[in-house]
């Protein structure tokens, strides 16, 4: 299974499901919601956390947090 | 029909809210708590058209009415809340047209309490440069409100909204999303059983996190005594109604609203790249981070100096021009003294908030919160206690006010706690005499040893921090998880306005609120230090007279007015080479004599004020600590220096100098003073080694300083956390001082 914290800088992925049964609810809020696309802008050291922006929202979460939003990669390599 | 309208302005963190409402109420605004919580209440007045008033009330940022924090808690509690005086007669839903999506999930929630509801579209300056499209009256008709489009910031669309406010009777307050939906069979029968009530209110009301509130506006407790389902049931649903919600933003935004990303255009991909880097970043922040930390520490000295002479001043005009007498000294030494010493703080906390503004908004402290958070999170902390953490190097003061913006209440708390145990800057002159007594002069590796101890009592103090704060993580137990999830906001030249209503409001909250009880410990050690009740007290002056008479000055009074004398005469000798022939001898002889004479008065007024303060209250109270800190290497005059830093650290050094009877303008001639003094026991000197690094040991880690705790009682609206403080940081400070005493003794 592929999730947010597999990203590589600047790769891309389409959220399919969240694999812990109940994620906290902020993070739908902040627009992780299946279906939406998500990208990978930034590690802090120690690879944790990371600054992602899904669907033009730019927010930082936990490594822990992204292990459990898994999803498909896009290939698409082109500008945003 | 003029009665003032209640507004309750709602919105996401980062729509620019804080501005509108600046442009609103202009500088009628009132900052406050709500009853029994720390969450900052902020009010407004705003004139409409046609005369009619408004009460603005700025609600703090939330991204749904989802509870899981105290600011949240807040906002949802007084939305639920029909009969509150806060209740609002229009809510004003805050919206930022780059994110009009995630910003409208809280407005669909709100529109669903059936409350006359309209939507603001901030930022709309910015629609061009980044390509959005949006047709607002279609949107109007989709969501079944009135728009204000506005741009805060140049303060367009602003008359429009007053407008819309004005005409809130007119705003349809029917809910558009069927609450239902989320769950049918749940939602019936929640309805039957309160059949007179909003059916969403009901759910808000059963699935608000309520540990966290101790509010007076507690959600129905017939409500939610219903639930007849489970906590993770519960939360299930919630995920429900948040994709529902988002289903029908989308349906709504369809072609209304479009972005041309192709067209966008901006400066955070450059910016972050560099500025989240992880060599770069860091080295940048620590750039800012020693910027900052020179405005406090360096350019706050400045007004800082004026403000301790003026106030000097004047503590002297009041006692030379009132007639002498309790009153008299009352004031001048008690109160002007005590009010001086809450403003000389004022420069240090302007400083601070002055940098901290503009770091929010600039964008940028969200970027330190995400290249720290790993960093602190092994000690319980997260990135947001770095920024109050560091300024705490500077003054506690302002750094327990700038933990504001750390929205876990437990990890607010912890920072809270462990920040007086960095080293702040009343402690450095304390050190510096002290390391100047009992450190050797030398040198490892071409470093001196006195400085290396100075670095080592910094470090010493940050680590201390971080210990406690992780010891203090897992015995505090508390209900509300910390989630991090930290927005990044759009990097934005900082609004002037915003930045100087933010140091003008955090300086007002200082003053009135931890000012209040500064001044009020201040008198009382100015009692205490002026006044007794024994004979020796009272007749201090003759007896000391008396004494002089018989015995002659003392010896070391006898030593300062050589030394001063020694030091005038070459003055004059050095003055009469240059200028040959300027002075007879006679006038030198004079001069001379002179000087001797006021140097006799000055050292027998230095014995008296010793001998008064040796035998007022709290010298009697430094007397009777004696037994309990000799342990740590310490007389009883220590023992009063100790207590009168309660008013402020760096007092220690002006109470040893009234009490070894040395003017208090002369750094050298105590610290020879202290270094010839003699321990209570017998021949060895007092300030040795071991009792030095005791004392500076004691005064890195003891919560010694009242102004902290003003400021903490009201940072945590109780007494609780401030004695804890005191009794557990003292404890601490007594416990190592008494080991370092004993292991270097």
């Amino acid at each position: 299974m592929t999730t947010i914290a597999d990203l590589r800088q600047g790769q891309k992925g389409i959220i399919k499901e969240f694999s812990k049964a109940t994620p906290p609810v902020k993070l739908l809020e902040l627009g992780c919601l299946p279906g939406n696309v998500v990208a990978l802008v930034q590690v802090a050291p120690l690879k944790d956390p990371l600054y992602i922006n899904v669907n033009g929202n730019h927010i930082a979460i936990r490594r822990a947090v992204a292990q459990h939003i898994a999803l498909e990669l896009v290939e698409d390599t082109s500008a945003p | 029909m003029n009665k003032t309208i209640k507004v309750a302005l709602i919105g996401n963190p980062n729509t620019g809210k804080t501005s509108v409402f600046n442009q609103l109420t202009g500088l009628k605004q009132k900052v406050g708590n709500y009853p029994g919580i720390t969450v900052e209440k902020k009010e407004g007045r705003c004139i409409l058209p046609q005369g009619r008033k408004a009460q603005i009330l700025d609600l703090p940022g939330t991204y749904s009415l989802n509870t899981t924090s105290l600011d949240e808690s807040v906002v949802t509690g007084l939305l639920l809340n029909k009969n509150g005086k806060d209740y609002p007669d229009v809510a004003v839903v805050m919206s930022d047209v780059e994110h009009l999506k995630r910003n409208l999930l809280l407005f669909t929630q709100i529109k669903d309490l059936q409350l006359p509801t309209l939507l603001v579209i901030n930022r709309a300056d910015r629609m061009a440069h980044k390509g959005i499209t949006l047709d607002i009256e279609a949107l109007e008709k989709a969501l079944d409100t009135k728009i204000a489009l506005v741009s805060a910031r140049r303060g367009e669309g602003i008359p429009h909204l007053k407008a819309l406010i004005a005409d809130y009777a007119s705003l349809s307050a029917a809910p558009i999303l069927h609450s239902s939906r989320i769950a049918p069979d749940y939602f019936k029968a929640l309805q039957e059983a309160f059949p007179d009530e909003a059916v969403y209110n009901l759910w808000l009301g059963i699935t608000q996190e309520t540990h966290f509130t101790s509010t007076a506006e507690q959600p129905d407790q017939r409500v939610a005594s219903f639930p007849r389902k489970s906590k993770s049931e519960l939360k299930k649903l919630q995920h429900r109604e948040t994709i529902l919600r988002y289903q029908f933003i989308n349906n709504a935004l369809k072609d209304i609203y479009t972005i041309d990303f192709r067209a966008a255009q901006g400066i955070r991909g450059a910016l972050d790249k560099v500025l989240t880097h992880r060599i770069w970043g860091y080295i940048i922040f620590v750039i800012l981070l020693l910027t900052i930390f020179q405005a406090i520490f360096d350019w706050s000295s400045y007004p800082m100096d004026v403000i301790d002479t003026q106030f000097a001043r004047a503590a002297g005009w009041i006692k030379s021009n009132f007639p002498p007498g309790v009153f008299t000294d009352l004031v001048a030494e008690g109160i002007v003294a005590g009010i001086g010493g809450i403003v000389i703080f004022i420069p240090q906390i302007a400083f601070l908030f002055l940098c901290i503004a503009l770091l929010e908004e600039s964008g940028y402290m969200s970027r330190v919160v995400f290249l720290m958070d790993r960093v602190m999170r092994p000690f319980g902390l997260s990135g947001k206690s770095v920024v109050p953490l560091i300024s705490g190097t500077a003054c506690a003061i302002p750094a327990v006010m700038a933990t504001r913006t750390i929205a876990s209440w437990k990890e607010r708390l912890i920072t809270i706690l462990v920040i007086p145990f960095t080293t702040c800057s009343a402690r450095l002159p304390v050190y510096l005499i002290l390391i100047a007594l009992v450190i050797p002069e030398g040198r490892i590796l071409g470093l001196s040893y006195q400085a290396l101890t100075l670095m080592l009592l910094y470090l010493i103090g940050f680590g201390t921090a971080l210990f406690a704060a992780m010891l203090l993580h897992n015995v505090l137990n508390s209900k509300s998880r910390s989630l991090f999830m930290v927005e990044m906001p759009d990097y934005q030249w900082p609004l002037l306005k915003n930045v100087a209503y933010t140091v003008v409001e955090k300086t007002k909250s200082f003053v009135w609120g931890a000012g209040k009880i500064i001044l009020a410990i201040s008198i009382v050690l100015w009692f205490l230090g002026s006044h007794g009740h024994s004979q020796a007290f009272i007749n201090a002056e003759n007896i000391v007279n008396t004494r002089i008479e018989e015995q002659g000055l003392s010896l070391h009074s006898k030593n300062y007015i050589q030394h001063h004398l020694n030091a005038y005469e070459q003055q004059l000798k050095h003055h009469s080479a240059h200028t040959p022939n300027s002075l007879t001898t006679e006038a030198l002889q004079d001069s001379i004599q002179h000087m001797t004479h006021s140097l006799k008065e000055k050292a027998r007024a230095q014995e008296v004020a010793s001998y008064t303060l040796e035998h007022s209250y709290i010298g009697y109270a430094g007397k009777a600590i004696a037994p309990l800190i000799q342990p740590l290497g310490y007389d009883w005059k220590i023992g009063i220096a100790v207590l009168t830093s309660f008013a402020a650290r760096e007092v220690f050094v002006g109470t040893l100098a009234t009490l070894y009877s040395v003017g208090r303008d002369d750094e050298e001639t105590l610290q020879n003073r202290m270094a010839a003094e003699v321990a209570p026991s017998g021949e060895k000197p007092l300030f040795t080694l071991a009792s030095g690094i005791s004392l500076m040991l004691f005064y890195a880690f003891a919560m010694q300083c009242m102004s902290t705790l003003a400021v903490v009682k009201r940072e945590t609206n109780s007494w609780k956390w401030p004695l804890f403080q005191l009794v557990f940081m003292s404890a601490f400070a007594y416990l190592v001082a008494l080991a370092a005493y004993q292991l270097l003794v």
